[in-house]
């Protein structure tokens, strides 16, 4: 039997590729981490379906709960838009969150995550570089909240500084939370199973919270879990930084959250992902 | 291959090991189930070895193994020198993975693919876009450069692969099935690769379930069977082992069979049985120089031949002759028809 000597694609060029090369020096943690961020900007860039949720749930909630509530609950749509509104850009931003998960979870089962864990990468930058991505969506999600508030009359007292302080506040907490949704999806075994018990965490995160209503007028026993519920305070120190009135503890208390997800969760992620 | 002399261009640097694999007594189990059991292996470098074995014999987790993926639960694994367990990074800094289900991205475009990797290698933005530029041109994919992934034939996404696995060039490379689904056509162009990756210095080890691929491609071969190596050598002394393969000839006129019979069986000097074709016959043979001679002896005696073929043993009868019986997996015999 012969073989074929020759075919098409295989010829000069060839040779003047495969040739030996020097092998540059290892990129650092923050380079491999930013090029796993590009990575995940490049996937929304190709199928941007998957941005429906950072779009349509600002929209809906925000939108939504104004009409709804706000004539019955503080008398005008526009005075319980500007209570809301922060809440509205917290609880988006944490819903979104659950993608992280989902998506490492899908992730984690393709063939090129073989290649990118023989590469002398550092370890965890698949999974941080995901993270900056998904900051970048929660970002997008909080940029919509603020512009429609905006249009429909909110005024933040605290003025840009406040707005920007809150948003990043937003996000650094989003950024711990997620940690804790991609130890789950290193955990289940399903995609859909990390997106339903994230979900399932969430709802009463968000929903028993000071979002809605001032917590006054709920039941103690409500009152004592909302007072201890890590979204309540990240409501109040946002609604605090975009009026102007946050205090070191309101926000002291949201950065040390973050911190304490992200030391908890962080290592637990990439101990998981080590050894699978 | 031609060598430019552009100053960013160098040999491949000196191993620090004079043995490019080096595995004793390596144990992997999953569950009850021992995937390798105590297997042994000596890889020179610069070879192409050839990892030979069914579905589920323990390849695939050889390879894991060796590319750092799996923690061997016993045994010493050494690449190049260096522990897989203990100094795992200074193995990935010399390995390059093509994994059984193509090792890229498929929502990201080839050209995307090519820059993440050497990216992640440590070019700069520029030099990695240059870098997959060139690789797209010299694997045939530059049309479908812009492309995702995803909308790749299974040839077009194969090379992609080998090209992600050279975008720095590894000192050994993993091919895990490399052209398990692939049409002729493109199957051949995988082999020349291999064949041009490996003059070119890089140490290959390849799995596979086609005896016909081993023999083309390794300089030596390791059968696998349910987690341990039963064989090792080199394709020559595999076959000899086995017998060259099958005759089969084809009379123009099946009335002559019986004389067709009494010839070939002389010239072969083995036993020569009529198949259910009333026309053929069929023999195993262990030279083929003899079948020259047997066919020659049989137009001498006017027996008149329409076809013959002479076929490389299958993975089944290499086991067969290994082990006293067929491998499990009956997906892998392809019978190889020259």
């Amino acid at each position: 039997m012969t073989t074929t000597s020759t075919t098409p694609a295989l010829d000069a060029p060839l040779g003047a590729a495969l040739a030996a090369r020097a092998r540059p020096p290892r990129p650092s943690a923050l380079a491999a981490s930013l090029t796993f961020a590009w990575r995940a900007l490049l996937k929304l860039k190709h199928v941007p379906e998957q941005l429906i949720d950072v779009i349509g749930l600002p929209i809906i909630f925000t939108l939504g709960f104004t009409y709804l509530f706000g004539g019955a609950l503080a008398g005008s749509t526009r005075a319980y838009l500007q209570f809301l509104l922060p809440g509205s850009l917290a609880m988006t931003v944490v819903l979104v969150t659950t993608y992280s998960g989902v998506t490492l979870n899908s992730d984690l089962t393709k063939g090129v995550f073989d290649r990118f864990r023989s590469l002398p990468i550092w370890r965890p930058a698949p999974i941080v570089g995901a993270l900056l991505g998904d900051v970048g969506r929660y970002l997008l999600a909080a940029t919509i909240v603020i512009a429609l508030g905006l249009v429909l009359g909110y005024r933040p007292d605290g003025g840009v500084v406040g707005v920007v302080a809150a948003v990043g506040l937003v996000l650094g907490f989003a950024f711990g939370l997620s940690w804790v949704w991609t130890t789950l999806g290193l955990v289940l075994r399903a995609p859909s199973a990390v997106n339903n018990l994230s979900l399932l965490v969430l709802f009463p995160l968000t929903l028993a919270s000071n979002i809605f209503v001032d917590p006054q007028t709920m039941p103690g026993w409500l009152q004592a879990f909302i007072d201890v519920n890590p979204v309540s305070h990240l409501v109040t120190a946002a609604r605090g930084l975009m009026a102007g009135t946050a205090t070191t503890g309101q926000v002291g208390w949201v950065l040390a959250a973050s911190a304490a997800l992200t030391a908890i969760f962080a290592p637990l992620t990439t101990h998981l992902y080590r050894n699978r | 291959m031609t060598t430019p002399s552009t100053a960013s261009w160098e040999a491949a640097p000196e191993p620090r090991s004079a043995i490019a694999i080096e595995a004793s007594g390596l144990v992997k189990a999953f569950g009850e189930t021992t995937a390798v059991d105590r297997v042994d292996l000596a890889v020179a470098p610069g070879m192409i070895y050839g990892l030979l074995g069914p579905n589920g014999a323990g390849k695939t987790t050889i390879i894991r193994v060796l590319a750092t993926l799996l923690r061997p639960d016993a045994g010493t694994v050494r690449v190049f020198g260096h522990d897989v367990v203990t100094e795992a990074d200074a193995v990935r800094g010399r390995v390059a993975l093509t994994g059984q289900y193509a090792s890229v991205d498929e929502d990201l475009t080839g050209q995307e693919n090519l820059v993440l990797l050497a990216r992640l290698l440590g070019l700069p933005w520029r030099q990695a876009r240059m870098r997959a530029g060139e690789l797209l041109a010299a694997f045939g994919l530059a049309e479908a450069a812009g492309r995702l992934v995803n909308t790749y034939s299974g040839g077009m996404r194969r090379r992609l692969d080998i090209a992600a696995s050279i975008v720095v060039t590894p000192h050994l490379m993993f091919l895990d099935e490399p052209t398990t689904g692939l049409d002729p056509r493109s199957r051949n162009q995988v082999w020349e690769l291999i064949r041009t990756l490996a003059a070119g210095g890089t140490t290959v080890l390849l799995t596979t379930q086609y005896l016909e691929e081993a023999d083309q491609l390794a300089d030596r071969i390791a059968v696998i069977d349910h987690g341990h190596l039963i064989a090792e050598g080199t394709p020559g002394q595999l076959k000899a082992s086995v017998g060259t393969g099958a005759l089969q000839v084809r009379l123009r006129d099946p009335h002559l069979r019986v004389q067709a019979q009494r010839v070939l069986s002389q010239a072969l000097e083995v036993a020569v049985q009529p198949a259910s074709d009333p026309a053929t016959l069929s023999a195993r043979v262990s030279d083929p120089q003899q079948v020259a001679l047997a066919l020659t002896e049989l137009s001498r005696a006017g027996v008149a031949v329409t076809t013959f073929a002479l076929g490389q043993p299958s993975l089944d009868e290499v086991f067969l002759a290994l082990t006293g019986r067929p491998a499990d997996d009956h997906a892998t015999s392809k019978e190889n028809a020259a």
